[in-house]
Formats: structure tokens, C-alpha cells, sequence
């Protein structure tokens, strides 16, 4: 008997044990939330009782900590509570399914969260379960109207639902067209302007210089946010809560149909540019790529990556259809947002305005493009001195910075995943993009559902 | 005396197992707390992720009981057929030492291996027409590495219990089976996997709640594909998406409850199939 209730125990624990794990997370939401709160006060949102002095809870990425210890150093009387986590990278959700939890629990919300994602404000401007919205609104009462205009036009696009900024960004990822001059001079081509110029040039580099490429196709990225954003293709739109995605649109097509052709002439490369095999195939072989401003720390003047010497790389306007005018991509771009559950208002409207703002961080520390426009020009600057870029490369970049296209959209979900499931292992496969375009943006349109949007047809 | 030892066990069973359990129950019937029927698991079925997850999870299943079956058993008795005691230690201990390492370190060094352009079996990946991680890790491909992963991390500890019950088969018997004629394969056969047929239920009921649940695995290859591996690959994936990504923790708990139904079936299948519950 006793081996047979043994026996019937492990069975027990198994079916438990089945049960358990799934059931756990639902257990995480037991707890009742408390009351949720309008937004009726001079600041757009309820504010939490204040407790003078007291102390706030920062979250930031390790790229971000100098930030906060620059705070410290300058502001010694402000308490800070500093956690570091992933920063919601690539997608992790991890930000989104901490706060979900504090929302059921209706205690513990940190003051001031840095993602580096940017489109956070999607669901951070939202009521969740009987909670008022994590993030508090900016732009109605709380911060200056002169501060928030210091930020350069558009970057707080990310930020806005309906009129109402959740949030401060940090950097911006405005995309240009990378070349090495070098290069160019060597092969004797000029450097193109519009996208029909970049294609043109890549079947006179693949007859005349194959093994060179004008960029890669093998990320997510680089796909969504640089080409199809840079092209104003009408593939990821938000308009108020509906979703719509073209991929047979002109300018869709007429991109789809580019990077199909330059993956076959062999200009384009397959690989991740943060591959180890695509350092190796083309360090000094990549005579240019349309690409974010953070390409040039990430993969330029990286000595692990394409290591390019000095005096060779230049920024040139980003490409764009012939005849339109120019509308870049953005890959990227963290935000700060504040807590609308802070205790200590006064505290984090300090702190957001510092690390956004001021130079001790923004200016003198900063590994991207800030957010803040007369930050922006001293950090453009310091990068210029030292002679490392050829041409016009501030006017360039800074001119660039204002000139993403506005028609993409910021919803609740990643441009990036769908074209990672579907269009990916197509080129890999060596597929077309057009063979695979339909079945993308059906899985574009299904996500959006999912995530309570109204799909346009 | 009796009830005072496996209280701790009871205790434990019914806060972390039963309660979340009636819990999620609870929660696969409602909405804000009032019971609305079955809309939470018609709301599931019709999610465009459902199916295609219920597909991938059955097909790795298969593929990973039937390979786990067999190759178990296979080396269990290769083992216990082993001459030498040391020979036979140290082989039950390599065979167990990748069970040692937790569940996501060791999909950790999957990636570098899986990986053609930092592989030490790069030559085998791209023979097999792999020559980017992106080709390896396209969902056809996926319920083979899981089941190589899988295996890789649980035969061991397997084989070692195999091993244990091959050892308690009575001298006396495989004595008989030799006197009578019968060699290696057939005493295998014919005396060995009969006896063993209870530990293989056993460990097919085992192998299927942990395989139903797959998580880990396709999690962390989707984050290191960047999303070619998909965050909604398996059911367990799919919950966690709905209660952490969609705040639809009544949705996740219908998921996890098609789940427990799935494997109660299954495991009643085993239990009475390999006559588990019968006195020896």
C-alpha cells in the first residue's frame, strides 16, 4: 500500500507541478488594486499624498547609471533609491510586467523609469486595472512649457497620446546615409541622394567591386526602422487607436522591391551587422549604409567591429524617393518617464530635467544623440573635434534630427517582431521580402488585434 | 506520527499547488470577477497564436517522448550491461553532468553551439545547409533542437533511475533467462523491458508535463534571435504573454487550464497503459 500512495503522490506532484508554474503568474495578480484616480488636478494627473524629502526610486540601464550618479554628485541632499534592470531592452517587456504587477498589488511603483524603448508611452498612458496610468503626463501643468520646447522638434512624438506628453526622451536615432569616402574617391562613384540613386549604385558596385556592400538587411532594425521608415513606407501607422499596415503601398513596394534586388546584386548583406561574421566579411568593405547616428559608436568606431581609421567616414543627408521630400527613420531613442504614484514630485521633476537636460550628463557623458536641442548641438560638437569625420558631418546630423518622418506609428507592440518572424528567415532562406510581404502584414495586423487596436483594411 | 511528516509536504502541495491552482480556475471562468462561461477559452481559441503553439508543443512532443523512450531504455541496459563496475560509474556519471547545470545556463551554451559562425560543430551546421544562426533556428527546425537540448539535460538523471531499476530485476531471473539460452538482446527483451514498463510510464508522464510546459528554451532563443525564434512559440509562452504583456491574467489562466486538462489526459493514458497504479 505504502509504495502505491508513494506512487500516487509523485503522480500528484506532477499534475501539480503542471499546474503550479502556470498558475504562479496568475497568483502574482491576487491582490486587489486600490483606487484609480482621475485627472482633474493642475498637474493632468491625481498626484499621490507628498511626503517632503522623501526619497526616490530610480530605475535605469547600465548605460544609464552615469546619469544618476552625475545627479548625485551635483544634487547631495535628494535621496535616491537606484535599481539597475535590463532597461527593457529588445523588447523584454520587462519594465511593462513589473509595473503590471505593482499595479495589482497598488503599492511599490519606482518615480522615474528609463526604457530604451520608445514606445512605452503606449500602454504606460493608460489606466490598467482600476490603477491611474503609471506614467504621469508632462505637458499639463507639471514641467515648464520653455523647457519642453528646448527638446528638438518631434522628439517627443514617441511620448504623445493624444496631445498628451507621458514621458521626457533621451536620444535621438535619426538615421543618415554613412559613407567612406575613401572608398567613394577609390571607385571613382558619387555619393548617392535618393534611394533610385543608392540602387543604381549598387549594380555598378556589384559588377564592377563585388564583396562591397551599401548595407545590411539582417536585422530587424535595420529592415522596419531604417529602410521601410526611411522610405515613408505606410507599413506600422497609428491613428488614435487604429492599426493599419500597407506593405503594397507605392512607396511599400517600391522599397520591398529595392532591398530584393540588392540582396540578389549581393550589395546588401544577410548577416547582422552585430555578427561576428559580418565583421569579418566586410571590415573595410562597406563603402556605405543608410543607418541610426549611433552606428557610428556601435559599428564605425568600434575597433571590434568595422573599425573605420579617421578622416574616412562621412554623414551625408538621408536617402529618400526622388521628387519627396526627405523623411529618415529613427531606430531607437530611450525616454524617461515619471511615476504618476510619486511621492515626491518636486524630487523628479528635478531629476528629469537634469538627466535629459543638463551637460554634466547629456553633453559629457552620453553615448547617443540627445533628445535636448541645445544639448544636442554641444554634443555634436564634442563628437566633430578630433577630426574623425569628413564632410558636413554636424550640419548633417543635426539637420537630420528633425527630419523623421511623423506618419510611423507608436503602438503597444514592436515593429521589430513581426518582420523578425516573417521576413527574416525568408531572406535567410533566400526567399524574397515581396514573396513573404502579404503574410507579414497579415501578422502585423493580428498582433495589433491582439492588442486591443482596430485594424484598418 | 505520519501526518506530522508529510505535513511539510501537504502544507507546501496545497499553498503553492492547489491554491494557485483553484485560483487559476477561478480566474479561467471570469472577467473582473464575475463568472462569464467559457468566453475566456472561446477568446483563447480564437487567437491566431493558439493553434499554431498547440501544433508546435504537440509536434516537439512527440518527437522528444518517442527519441526520450527510446534512447533511455537504450543506454539504460547498455550500461547495466557493462562488465566493468568503473567503466559503468563513470559512464552513469558523464551521462548525468549536463543535468547539473540549470535549465537556462544550459540553453545558454546552446546558443554558441547552434550558432555556425562561433560553433565548434560549425562544419556539421553547414553541411546540414545552416550558415546562419537565423536558418538554424527556423521553426521547423525547432522541435528537433529542443528535443536534442531537452535530452542532452534530462537522459542522464533518467538513465541513472533506469539503471537503479534494472538493478533491482532479481539475480534469480536474469540467472533463469541465461540457463535457458537467452542472450544480451533477447534477455532484454523478453525479461528486462517487461519489468521495466512500469519506470518507462513513469517517466513518460514525467517527460510530458515537463514537455507540455516548455518555456525556457524557446524564451530565451527568442531573445537571443531577436524575435526570429517568436515570443508566442509555446503555450506557456503564450500565458505569459497574456498576463504580463496584455494584462489578461483570466485569459493566461484558461491557457494554463487547456494545459492541465491536455496532461491529466495524457498522463491517465500512461498511468493506466503502463499500469502504474498496480501492485506488484
Amino acid at each position: 500500500m505504502a509504495t502505491q500512495q508513494r506512487r500516487f503522490n509523485r503522480f500528484a506532484r506532477t499534475i501539480a507541478v503542471a499546474v503550479s508554474a502556470t498558475a504562479l503568474i496568475a497568483l502574482s495578480a491576487c491582490s486587489a488594486g486600490g483606487g484609480g484616480g482621475g485627472g482633474d488636478s493642475a498637474l493632468g494627473f491625481t498626484a499621490a499624498e507628498q511626503v517632503k524629502d522623501s526619497p526616490i526610486t530610480v530605475w535605469v540601464d547600465a548605460s544609464r547609471e552615469p546619469a544618476v550618479e552625475a545627479f548625485k554628485a551635483k544634487y547631495p541632499d535628494i535621496e535616491l533609491n537606484v535599481e539597475t534592470y535590463d532597461g527593457n531592452a529588445s523588447g523584454s517587456g520587462s519594465f511593462q510586467t513589473k509595473i503590471s504587477l505593482f499595479d495589482q498589488s497598488g503599492e511599490g511603483w519606482p518615480d522615474v523609469v528609463f526604457s530604451t524603448q520608445n514606445n512605452d508611452a503606449s500602454w504606460a498612458s493608460k489606466e490598467t486595472n482600476g490603477q491611474q496610468a503609471f506614467a504621469a503626463p508632462v505637458n499639463k501643468g507639471w514641467f515648464d512649457k520653455d523647457f519642453l520646447d528646448g527638446f528638438t522638434p518631434g522628439a517627443l512624438d514617441p511620448l504623445t497620446v493624444d496631445g498628451t506628453v507621458y514621458g521626457l526622451r533621451n536620444d535621438l536615432a535619426q538615421s543618415v546615409f554613412w559613407y567612406d569616402q575613401t572608398l567613394f574617391d577609390q571607385f571613382g562613384y558619387q555619393i548617392p541622394t535618393t534611394w533610385e540613386e543608392y540602387e543604381a549604385l549598387s549594380d555598378k558596385l556589384a559588377a564592377e567591386h563585388p564583396g562591397y556592400i551599401l548595407g545590411s538587411v539582417g536585422d530587424a532594425f535595420v529592415g522596419m526602422l531604417v529602410y521601410y521608415w526611411g522610405a515613408q513606407a505606410p507599413v506600422f501607422q497609428l491613428d488614435g487607436n487604429t492599426f493599419s499596415s500597407d506593405t503594397s503601398a507605392d512607396n511599400s513596394k517600391k522599397m520591398t522591391e529595392l532591398l530584393d534586388h540588392m540582396v540578389a546584386n549581393g550589395t546588401l548583406a544577410k548577416e547582422s551587422v552585430f555578427s561576428s561574421d559580418f565583421v569579418q566579411k566586410y571590415q573595410g568593405k562597406a563603402l556605405g549604409m543608410p543607418g541610426p547616428i549611433w552606428f557610428t559608436g556601435a559599428l564605425f568606431q568600434n575597433p571590434d567591429s568595422l573599425n573605420v581609421p579617421a578622416g574616412q567616414l562621412g554623414a551625408a543627408t538621408p536617402l529618400h524617393w526622388d521628387g519627396e521630400e526627405i523623411g529618415t527613420g529613427n531606430v531607437g531613442g530611450g525616454t524617461w518617464f515619471a511615476s504618476s504614484h510619486t511621492k515626491n514630485l518636486d524630487a523628479v521633476k528635478t531629476l528629469m530635467e537634469f538627466v535629459t537636460s543638463a551637460d554634466e550628463f547629456q553633453v559629457e557623458q552620453s553615448g547617443g544623440y540627445p533628445a535636448y536641442a541645445s544639448a544636442a548641438e554641444k554634443w555634436i560638437a564634442k563628437q566633430a573635434t578630433g577630426g574623425y569625420f569628413v564632410g558636413d558631418f554636424e550640419k548633417t546630423v543635426v539637420d537630420a534630427s528633425s527630419q523623421v518622418w511623423t506618419g510611423w506609428g507608436y503602438p503597444s507592440f514592436s515593429a521589430e517582431t513581426a518582420y523578425s518572424k516573417v521576413v527574416l528567415p525568408a531572406i535567410a532562406a533566400g526567399d524574397t521580402i515581396e514573396s513573404v510581404a502579404a503574410k507579414w502584414q497579415t501578422e502585423m495586423e493580428n498582433e495589433a488585434q491582439v492588442q486591443g487596436y482596430t485594424v484598418a483594411k | 506520527m505520519g501526518y506530522a511528516f508529510s505535513a511539510g509536504y501537504g502544507i507546501l502541495l496545497i499553498l503553492f499547488g492547489l491554491l494557485p491552482a483553484l485560483y487559476a480556475i477561478f480566474l479561467a471562468f471570469t472577467q473582473e470577477g464575475a463568472f462569464v462561461g467559457l468566453d475566456n477559452f472561446v477568446k483563447v481559441f480564437n487567437d491566431y497564436r493558439f493553434w499554431p503553439a498547440v501544433q508546435h508543443v504537440a509536434v516537439y512532443l512527440v518527437i522528444w517522448l518517442t527519441f526520450q523512450t527510446i534512447f533511455v531504455v537504450l543506454l539504460a541496459l547498455i550500461v547495466h550491461a557493462f562488465g566493468s563496475r568503473w567503466l559503468s560509474i563513470s559512464t552513469r556519471f558523464l551521462y548525468y553532468i549536463p543535468g547539473a547545470l540549470a535549465g537556462a545556463s544550459s540553453v545558454m551554451l546552446w546558443l554558441f553551439l547552434l550558432d555556425p559562425s562561433v560553433s565548434p560543430v560549425s562544419g556539421v551546421l553547414r553541411a546540414l545547409g545552416m550558415d546562419s544562426f537565423v536558418e538554424t533556428v527556423s521553426i521547423e527546425n525547432l522541435p528537433v533542437i529542443f528535443t536534442i537540448i531537452a535530452f542532452w539535460t534530462g537522459a542522464g538523471g533518467w538513465i541513472v533511475i533506469m539503471y537503479g531499476a534494472l538493478n533491482n530485476i532479481s539475480q534469480e531471473v536474469m540467472e533463469a533467462a541465461r540457463v535457458d539460452g537467452a542472450g544480451t538482446v533477447k534477455t532484454a527483451w523478453y525479461i528486462q523491458l517487461p519489468l521495466l514498463r512500469k519506470w518507462i510510464s513513469y517517466m513518460g508522464i514525467m517527460t510530458l508535463a515537463a514537455g507540455t510546459q516548455l518555456f525556457v528554451e524557446p524564451r530565451i532563443l527568442s531573445q537571443a534571435s531577436k524575435g526570429v525564434v517568436p515570443g508566442d512559440y509555446s503555450l506557456n509562452q503564450l500565458a505569459y504573454l497574456y498576463a504580463f504583456r496584455q494584462n489578461d491574467f483570466n485569459g493566461s489562466a484558461a491557457i494554463s487550464l487547456i494545459l492541465l486538462v491536455v496532461a491529466l489526459g495524457l498522463a491517465a493514458f500512461f498511468v493506466f497503459r503502463g499500469g502504474l497504479f498496480e501492485r506488484d
